[in-house]
């Protein structure tokens, strides 16, 4: 490979501390977005500097490639729905990990192929070499996965089959043996086959882990991505890769801790936890226990003669697109008197921070959007809390039942409150697949339907009083 | 000091600073941040710029073609999906207006 000049080794350095930047931006709420363009920018950069000192062949093809792949990422985010973020993010993870396999695959047939051939690179670059097309294909078909649990393409309950933990052990064990042998005595067709068993393990990886925890996943995985090109960065003698994936891929691992943090969960017991055979309650099925529903009218007295309202809004209320019709709700209740906060639990939505952003979109005033370490106080005065097409997150089974697989689990404190108000759809548990014991409590009503139009009925009929 | 000494040095410095510039983010922020992270790995595009540049072998180039093109939706993708999200943020302090494009054919 073409030595790389100094000025271009000077502009890697610019585009590398580009990227620090552009994370230290993304970490708070003022500098976010400068802190994303300027990421983007580096990136952009950085592409472009080879074309300039590397003699490249195929230069059209791989002009006509990045131009696919731009229009192809470009409408991907431009269409998809805020709701559907959470998987848009393990699809752009996914191919960005496989790319990276992908490129670790060539570099090796590229050191085969080299005269002096294996002995000229160390079998340190070797190691690396197998770690990015092992780890790269895990992040793959993991995301891909996890895409399709949260694309709904595929039951969302966590997948256990007899046996599943000896096949993902095997699957371990072969791939270090194969990067091993990788090591030792390098062939094509050993990286190809490490290529393989990345995407079975990785596939073993996500399948077990239930619906509610696949964030937690995508954010690991994601952190896996940024390790993977941080190796290739190595193999490849690039720094800006290697700095680039290494800071992804230890803030990626820290903000995984974090956020399981925020929901209580080790990182350990998400991943592992079905093959422990621990979480077996998420059985799915709705309960025909009874319960008290009323209608838009009934609720909308209790809503319009309370002085204190809190809002717990949740995928469901997102996925019915009933957050603009909820925020006009909330302006009425506010001017006839009412003091009303939203309370936003850390992982409402499916992602930390989701629901800020879906509420965001709904132009919802910041100053009422209280987390939940700030409002779980508040419960016990509140005099109605209206429940949105949330569960898991009021769920007292998170404080009660040791072995649910919310366990412990910080909750919004609902149940204290006066009244409870469920606008749900159905009897169908949430996205942990357990049901919620506050559902049958005596101070609880039910407003069946969905959230759009149920919150439409609630809102004329307050406005009506 | 050894070639590999230098690039374990850059590792493990870079350990430090990735987590050391996101250690106070707010829960707010958490899915614009991994959304923008996951961007920034998307510069693997540069390596398979290199690979795919360099390469004589027709399957080779094929693979490597593919590889660019999975790697600029992850660069460009990401970027653009987590400036949307950030958009959001700070749209909100303006009075209300609802963006008909933003809001249609949600319901599944």
């Amino acid at each position: 490979m073409t030595a790389v000049p100094v000025w271009a080794q000077l502009v890697y350095l610019a585009c590398a501390v580009g990227f620090i930047l552009a994370l230290k931006g993304l970490s708070g709420p003022r500098t976010a977005r400068t802190g994303n363009l300027v990421g983007a920018a580096a990136a952009v950069i950085a592409c472009v500097v080879p074309f300039f000192y590397v003699d490249l062949d195929h230069v059209v093809l791989i002009l006509v490639a990045i131009a696919v792949g731009t229009v192809g990422g470009v409408v991907g985010a431009r269409r998809v729905q805020m709701t559907q973020m959470p998987q848009m993010v393990a699809l752009f993870n996914g191919v960005g990990g496989g790319a990276a396999a992908l490129v670790a695959l060539l570099e090796l047939h590229e050191i085969l192929e080299q005269p002096g051939g294996v002995d000229v690179v160390g079998w340190f670059v070797l190691v690396a070499t197998a770690f990015t097309i092992f780890v790269g294909s895990v992040s793959f078909a993991g995301s891909v996965i996890t895409f399709a649990k949260l694309q709904e393409l595929m039951s969302s309950a966590p997948l256990v089959f007899p046996g599943l933990a000896i096949v993902f052990g095997a699957s371990l064990v072969a791939g270090v043996g194969l990067a091993t042998q990788l090591a030792l005595s390098p062939a094509m067709w050993v990286g190809i086959v490490l290529a393989l068993v990345g995407l079975l393990f990785g596939a073993l990886l996500v399948l077990p882990v239930g619906g509610a925890d696949v964030p937690i996943v995508i954010s690991l995985l994601n952190a896996f991505t940024g390790l993977t090109v941080a190796a290739g960065g190595y193999v490849l003698d690039n720094v800006v890769l290697l700095v680039a994936g290494t800071l992804v891929g230890a803030s990626g691992t820290f903000l995984t801790l974090l956020m399981a943090r925020a929901m209580g969960r080790s990182v350990s017991n998400i991943l592992f936890g079905a093959l422990k055979g621990g979480s077996t309650l998420g059985a799915g099925v709705a309960s025909d226990r009874p319960v008290r529903s009323a209608g838009p009218e009934d609720v909308a007295i209790m809503l319009a003669y309370a002085d204190r309202v809190i809002i717990v809004p949740g995928y469901g209320l997102a996925v019915a697109q009933a957050q603009h019709t909820l925020r006009e709700l909330v302006d009425v209740l506010g001017e006839r008197g009412a003091q009303v906060d939203y309370a936003i639990h850390p992982v409402a939505g499916r992602m930390p921070g989701h629901m800020n952003v879906l509420l965001a979109e709904a132009q919802v005033p910041y100053e009422q959007l209280k987390e939940m370490d700030d409002i779980n106080g508040d419960f016990k005065d509140a005099d109605v809390v209206l429940v949105v097409g949330a569960n898991d997150v009021v769920n007292p089974a998170a404080k009660t039942t040791p072995g649910a697989p919310i366990y412990g689990m910080p909750i919004l404190n609902a149940d204290e409150a006066k009244q409870v108000v469920f606008m749900k759809r159905s009897m169908r548990p949430g996205f942990a697949g357990i049901e919620n014991e506050l559902l049958f409590e005596d101070n609880t009503t039910l407003l069946f339907g969905d959230a759009k139009d149920s919150m439409g009925k609630l809102l004329n009929a307050v406005k009506a009083l | 000091m050894n070639d590999a000494v230098v690039w374990l040095t850059i590792f493990v410095l870079s350990v430090f600073v990735g987590i050391e510039v996101i250690a106070k983010v707010s829960s707010t922020l958490h899915t614009p941040l991994m959304s923008g992270a996951n961007a920034i790995h998307g510069i693997i595009l540069l390596g398979a710029i290199l690979v795919t540049g360099t390469t004589e072998n027709t399957l080779a180039l094929v693979v490597g073609l593919v590889a660019i093109v999975l790697a600029a939706v992850n660069m460009v993708g990401g970027f653009v999906v987590t400036d949307r999200m950030l958009q959001m943020f700070v749209r909100r302090k303006r009075p209300a207006k609802v963006e008909p494009g933003a809001t249609e054919g949600g319901v599944r």
